[in-house]
C-alpha cells in the first residue's frame, strides 16, 4: 500500500517554538507526519529525500528519546546524520554557544538539533547559521517537537481537537513540554486544564488563558486526554514537593483518580516515566488507556516530517 | 446519658459576647441547652447539679503554644502531666509544638501523639507537626498527609523558617490543603548572641540583647510573602511595637494573618530579670514596659487574635545556671488565665476581650468545634472565681517541671473547675 504524500507549504526555515506556527501549519506537519507513520511500519522504512544533507544532533542536556528519535528521522530520510557528544566536546572545555554554532556552521550541515538547558539557546544560535535549527527543547520555554507528536497521537485517536478537554497534570513549572503542548492544543481550539500542586505551578500561570486546578480529581473531571509529566527526581525531596509519597497520593495518575475523567479518557507521558510517583503502573501499562508506547513511536515520524517540511523550505531559500 | 446541669452561674460567651447570669444543661459530652436568666427551679430529668456560685462559666481555654518533653524528654514533661497542668489552668485543648526527640515531622508520629494523648491525658491534645524536616529549615514535610492524619497545623516550633524561599513555597504548598503555617519570627543573626531584651537594662546587667527588630524583620519578610502566596499565616509569638504595626497593616490589606501573645510577654517586663532570674528567661525575651503595654492594648483592640502561654518545661539542671547559660522558657498552662486576667483586673483589657483570645479566637484560627458556649457544641467548661488572689508557690504546680517565671507572684483569678466533654477533669479544693 503507499499513499501520495501530501504537499506542504511550511514558511519556516527553523522549528524553535510553537508560537512561531499558525493551525495551517500545524495541520500540513500532522498530515504529513501520517504519511511517514506509514512508511515507518513498512519493511523498508527508508527514502532518499535528504540524501546528501546533513544533520547535526548538538545535545546540552542529556536525552535518550528525543536524541535518537531525530537520528532516526534523519536516517531514515537518508541524511547523513551526527550526534555530538557535548560530554567530549570544546563546549566543555569553555567555549561559548555562539563559537561552538559559528564552529559547526562551517562544517556545513543542513539542519542542526539543538537541546539547551537555557531558554531562548536556539533562538541565538538560529541568528548565527546559515541551516535550519530545531529546538529539541530548551530550558523552561518550548519543546515543540513533542508537543506535534502528542498532537498527532491524540488526533489518531480522536480525530478532532476541536471542544475536546485536556488535563496536563504535574510539574508544570519546570516544564517546557506542558508550555509547548498548553499553546498548540489550544490555537488548535482544545480546552487545557492544568494540574499540579501551587509549588508546581509558575507564578502568573492564570494568564495562560487555562483552567486551573490543584485538586487532580477535580482537575480530570470529564477530560477526554490525560497528560502526565515527569517529576525530576531533584524536586520531590521536599523543596517543592515532600515526598514521593504525598506526591503519589494527591498527584500520582492511579485508575481511582482516571475514573474521574470522561470514561475512555486517554493517557499520555512523555517519558521517562517515574513509576509510584506520576503515574501508577496499572495505568501506565494498562493497553486500553495508556498511549505511552504510541507516542514514541509518532515521535520518530513526526521528525521526519519536521525535517521534510523545513528541508523544503531550505531548498527554496537557497 | 448523664445530664448535668450548671447553675447560679455567669454565663459568659466570647463568640457571642453573652455575659449573663444564667444556667448551662449538659448531656453526655454535648452542651444541651445554654438558659440565661434561668435559676435551679424546673429542671427536668438531671443527674446532677453543680452551683458554680455565681462564678464565671464560659468555654474551656484553648492554648496554642505547647511544649511537651514527650517523645524524647520525659523527664521534663509528658503528655499526661502537661495535660494534668493544663486541666487545673481551665486549659481543655492543648497545641502541642512539634519540637520533640525525634521530632514531630512524620504521620507515624503524629499517630504517636494522638495515641498517647488518647490513653494519658485528661484535656484535648492536638499536635502541630513541623514545616520542615527534621526541623531543617530547608525540606518540607508531608504537609497534605499530615493534615490527614491530624496535625492541626504546622511550625518549627521555637525555630524559625529563616530562608525566604522555604517559606514561600511553605506557604504555597500549605495553601493547597489550607493548612495554617505558624511561625516563630527571629532573624537568627541579629540575635546571635543574645540572652536578653536589648536595651538600657541590658547594659546595666551586662547581657547581651536581642532587638524586638530581630523579630519585626522577619513578620515583615513573611507578611510580604503571604502576599505574594495568599497562604495562612499565624505569627505564635509577637513582642514587638513594629511587628504590631506590620499585622495592623496587613489585616486592614485583607491577607490570613493571625498572631498570638504569650500571657508572661502580657504581663511581665525586662525588668523581672533582675537579680538574673533564669526563670524569667524566654525567647522573645520579656520586653520593655513600653512594649508589653502595647501588647495587652493589642489584645484588648483585638489586633493580637490569641493568649497562649508558650509552656515550656526545663529541668533544674538547665535553669540553674549563670543567666547567658540556661535555657529559654517558662511554665504556663497553670498561670495562663490567672496571668491573662492582670489585664482585666487592671483596666487594660475587658474581660470579653481576653476571654475572646483564650477561647474563641483560637478554636476559629485551627477549626475547631469547641471554645464557644453553642448547643451541640462539646462540653469543654471552665469555672472562673474572677477575684480570688492567691500568690503562686511553684512548689503547687502539676507540671513536671516547675520553670515559672510567676513564681512568688501576686495573683488572682483562679480556675475552680475544670469539665472536658462533658466530664469534670479538675476540681479546686476549698472552693
Amino acid at each position: 500500500m503507499s499513499i501520495e504524500k501530501p504537499a506542504i507549504n511550511f514558511a519556516h526555515r527553523h522549528l524553535l517554538k510553537i508560537r512561531d506556527l499558525t493551525a495551517p501549519d500545524v495541520i500540513g506537519l500532522l498530515d504529513l507526519a501520517e504519511h511517514y507513520v506509514t512508511q515507518n511500519r513498512k519493511v523498508d522504512k527508508k527514502s532518499a529525500l535528504l540524501r546528501g544533507r546533513t544533520l547535526i544532533n548538538l545535545f546540552f542536556e542529556p536525552s535518550t528519546r528525543t536524541q535518537s528519535s531525530f537520528e532516526l528521522a534523519g536516517k531514515r530520510l537518508g541524511a547523513d546524520t551526527v550526534n555530538m557528544s557535548v560530554r567530549s566536546s570544546s563546549v566543555n572545555k569553555g567555549e561559548t554557544l555562539i563559537d561552538t554554532a559559528t564552529t559547526l556552521n562551517a562544517m556545513r550541515p543542513d539542519v542542526l538539533v539543538i537541546r539547551h538547558g537555557a531558554s531562548g539557546a536556539p533562538q541565538l544560535l538560529a541568528q548565527k547559521v546559515d541551516c535550519s535549527v530545531i529546538n529539541a527543547g530548551d530550558g523552561t520555554n518550548e519543546h515543540p517537537s513533542q508537543a506535534l507528536l502528542d498532537a498527532l497521537t491524540i488526533r489518531r485517536h480522536v480525530g478532532s481537537f476541536e471542544g475536546l478537554t485536556v488535563a496536563i497534570c504535574g510539574d508544570i513549572a519546570h516544564g517546557r513540554v506542558a508550555k509547548s503542548n498548553l499553546y498548540l492544543l489550544a490555537m488548535m481550539g482544545a480546552r487545557v486544564r492544568l494540574v499540579a500542586p501551587p509549588t508546581l505551578l509558575p507564578p502568573a500561570a492564570d494568564r495562560l488563558g487555562v483552567e486551573i486546578f490543584h485538586d487532580m480529581r477535580k482537575g480530570l473531571e470529564g477530560a477526554d486526554v490525560v497528560m502526565m509529566l515527569r517529576l525530576q527526581t531533584e524536586r520531590m525531596e521536599g523543596t517543592l514537593v515532600p515526598s514521593t509519597r504525598e506526591y503519589f497520593h494527591f498527584y500520582g495518575l492511579d485508575h481511582d483518580k482516571l475514573s474521574h475523567a470522561k470514561p475512555g479518557a486517554l493517557v499520555m507521558h512523555p517519558g521517562p516515566m517515574n513509576r509510584g510517583v506520576e503515574i501508577d503502573s496499572r495505568v501506565a501499562d494498562d493497553p486500553n488507556v495508556s498511549l505511552i508506547h504510541e507516542q514514541v513511536e509518532m515521535g520518530v515520524a513526526m521528525r521526519m516530517a519536521i525535517l521534510d517540511a523545513v528541508s523544503q523550505n531550505a531548498k527554496a531559500s537557497q | 446519658m448523664s445530664v448535668t446541669a450548671y447553675t447560679n452561674a455567669r454565663l459568659i460567651d466570647p463568640a457571642t459576647g453573652l455575659d449573663e447570669p444564667g444556667r448551662l444543661i449538659t448531656e453526655g459530652a454535648r452542651i444541651v441547652a445554654i438558659e440565661p436568666g434561668q435559676g435551679a427551679e424546673g429542671l427536668g430529668e438531671i443527674t446532677q447539679v453543680i452551683d458554680c456560685g455565681g462564678h464565671i462559666l464560659c468555654p474551656g481555654l484553648i492554648d496554642m503554644r505547647v511544649f511537651t518533653g514527650e517523645p524524647g524528654t520525659e523527664h521534663r514533661e509528658t503528655l499526661g502531666s502537661a495535660s494534668e497542668a493544663a486541666a487545673a489552668g481551665g486549659v481543655t485543648t492543648i497545641v502541642v509544638m512539634p519540637n520533640t526527640d525525634p521530632v514531630i515531622d512524620a504521620v507515624a508520629l503524629v499517630d504517636f501523639i494522638n495515641r498517647r494523648a488518647r490513653d494519658t491525658t485528661i484535656v484535648k491534645v492536638r499536635p502541630m507537626a513541623a514545616i520542615t524536616k527534621g526541623l531543617d529549615g530547608k525540606h518540607m514535610t508531608e504537609i497534605g498527609l499530615l493534615s490527614e492524619a491530624g496535625a492541626i497545623a504546622f511550625t518549627d516550633g521555637d525555630r524559625p523558617v529563616a530562608d525566604s524561599l522555604v517559606m514561600r513555597r511553605a506557604l504555597t504548598y500549605a495553601s493547597n490543603f489550607s493548612a495554617l503555617i505558624c511561625q516563630h519570627a527571629e532573624d537568627m543573626s541579629l540575635t546571635a548572641n543574645g540572652v536578653m531584651n536589648e536595651g538600657e537594662y541590658a547594659l546595666r546587667l551586662g547581657l547581651t540583647g536581642k532587638p524586638e527588630e530581630a523579630e519585626s524583620i522577619m513578620v515583615e519578610r513573611d507578611l510580604a510573602l503571604v502576599g505574594l502566596t495568599g497562604g495562612r499565616y499565624h505569627l505564635s509569638q509577637i513582642t514587638s511595637q513594629k511587628s504590631l504595626l506590620a499585622m495592623e497593616r496587613a489585616k486592614h490589606a485583607g491577607l490570613n494573618v493571625t498572631c498570638a501573645v504569650s500571657a508572661h510577654h502580657l504581663t511581665l517586663n525586662e525588668m523581672d530579670v533582675a537579680d538574673y532570674r533564669t526563670f524569667a528567661k524566654v525567647n522573645p525575651p520579656l520586653r520593655s514596659e513600653e512594649t508589653r503595654q502595647a501588647l495587652a492594648a493589642g489584645v484588648a483592640s483585638g489586633l493580637i487574635d490569641c493568649i497562649v502561654s508558650s509552656h515550656r518545661p526545663q529541668a533544674p539542671e538547665d535553669k540553674r545556671l549563670p543567666f547567658a547559660e540556661a535555657a529559654d522558657g517558662t511554665v504556663g498552662l497553670e498561670t495562663l488565665l490567672p496571668a491573662s486576667l492582670q489585664l482585666v483586673h487592671e483596666d487594660q483589657a475587658s474581660l470579653m476581650s481576653v476571654l475572646k483570645a483564650l477561647t474563641s479566637r483560637p478554636a476559629e484560627i485551627l477549626g475547631m468545634d469547641t471554645g464557644r458556649l453553642k448547643v451541640g457544641a462539646p462540653a469543654d467548661l471552665a469555672i472562673v472565681d474572677l477575684g480570688f488572689p492567691f500568690k503562686l508557690d511553684p512548689a503547687q504546680l502539676r507540671s513536671r517541671s516547675r520553670n515559672t517565671a510567676f513564681e512568688g507572684r501576686v495573683m488572682q483569678g483562679r480556675v475552680t473547675r475544670t469539665v472536658v466533654n462533658g466530664a469534670t477533669v479538675f476540681e479546686a479544693e476549698n472552693t
